[in-house]
């Protein structure tokens, strides 16, 4: 018996369509805007550096989350552009898609966001995010080591991580 | 279609792991123990295990979504029934119900007929001050704030004082909106 890291994880992970490996990058961040992890498994180009490329991509999220909301024509309620939300308010997005990638966002009540970027055509990857969510519920919350807000540095969950995401389809 | 968030935590609660109910009773009991010969003090025991229980809450909020599949609570009536059925189901085994809301629908309490935590315990005359489960209010208070809920949790009444039922006073003090973390000129 493990006392972390080795707990089943449930649901099962989604079933993997097809072999290959198509996740560029991954970002999780918390609702303070701190980048908890960033994996790279295929990214050629780098433009920026880390940290200004952290909060491109976070801000980038926060823009397009307001915009949905500010768009959603079955709410009444509407607030200006860029006004804070409660968490939870109007509405958000789940995926975009470019001609060269398709990026995957969760966001949890708890503010934790996931953000999973992959080839183009990549599916539905909303329940592997959440796999991911459980992962680092098992692998990161609670780890009596982890200081919560800062970045994770476990290769236990690094790996873990790996594997699954070399899997996606 | 998002999934259905689960109306009791009756089936979460049946495919986690547990521990021993005794065992989880008797340690909590021997770690309270321990804070009264540690910091003498019941003000400071109470003190003390509140802030345990923030420290837990912040965790567990996130063990509590991965796993319950609850999303986001319309108001906060949604977010008391979810803690009284789901959210106390999961951890400790034991549903609350919600009642004595207040006018505005900020205030509310939610009382438990059943308390793992209490078994074989009886206070000492000379710990009369001492909120007993004071660690629960802190995982509420800590996971609440997680959601962006500042709350104040008390306990009204507490059957190791000699009152019917356990019951735990949630004041939703304000709602966070999320705001952006970074300045521009950064």
């Amino acid at each position: 018996m493990q006392f972390f890291g080795g707990a089943e994880i449930n649901p099962s992970p989604p079933a993997v369509t097809a072999s290959g490996n198509n996740a560029h990058m991954m970002y999780i961040f918390n609702r303070n805007g701190v980048c908890l992890l960033y994996r790279e498994w295929n990214r050629p180009l780098h433009t920026l550096n880390a940290q200004q490329d952290h909060k491109l991509m976070f801000g980038l999220l926060f823009s397009l989350k307001s915009l949905t909301a500010k768009m959603d024509p079955t709410s009444v309620e509407k607030v200006n552009l860029g006004v804070p939300q409660l968490p939870g308010q109007g509405c958000s997005f789940h995926s975009f898609r470019t001609n060269t990638y398709k990026l995957s966002f969760m966001e949890t009540p708890s503010g934790i966001k996931i953000i999973l970027v992959t080839h183009p055509r990549t599916g539905d990857l909303r329940e592997s995010l959440k796999y991911i969510y459980n992962l680092y519920v098992e692998y990161v919350v609670k780890n009596p080591l982890y200081t919560p807000g800062t970045p994770i540095r476990y290769e236990l969950f690094n790996a873990a991580l790996d594997q699954y995401v070399r899997g996606l389809g | 279609m998002p999934p259905i968030a689960p109306r009791s935590g009756d089936a979460i609660f049946a495919s986690t792991e547990r521990v021993n109910a005794e065992l989880f009773t008797l340690t909590y009991g021997a770690v309270v123990r321990q804070l009264l010969t540690d910091l003498e003090e019941v003000d400071e025991v109470n003190k003390q295990l509140d802030q345990m229980g923030y420290n837990i809450g912040i965790r567990l909020i996130d063990e509590f979504l991965a796993k319950s599949n609850v999303s986001r609570c319309v108001d906060f009536k949604e977010t008391a029934e979810v803690i009284a059925k789901v959210g106390l189901k999961m951890f400790l085994g034991v549903t609350a119900s919600v009642t004595n809301w207040d006018a505005e629908g900020t205030t509310c309490s939610l009382v438990l007929e059943d308390n793992p935590l209490v078994d074989f315990v009886e206070l000492p005359d000379t710990c009369q001050g001492l909120y007993y489960c004071n660690i629960l209010s802190g995982v509420i208070r800590g996971s609440l704030e997680m959601v962006s809920m500042k709350t104040e949790v008390t306990w009204i009444r507490d059957m190791l004082r000699g009152d019917d039922a356990f019951e735990l006073q949630v004041k939703l003090l304000k709602q966070v909106p999320e705001v952006y973390p970074y300045k521009d000129d950064e």
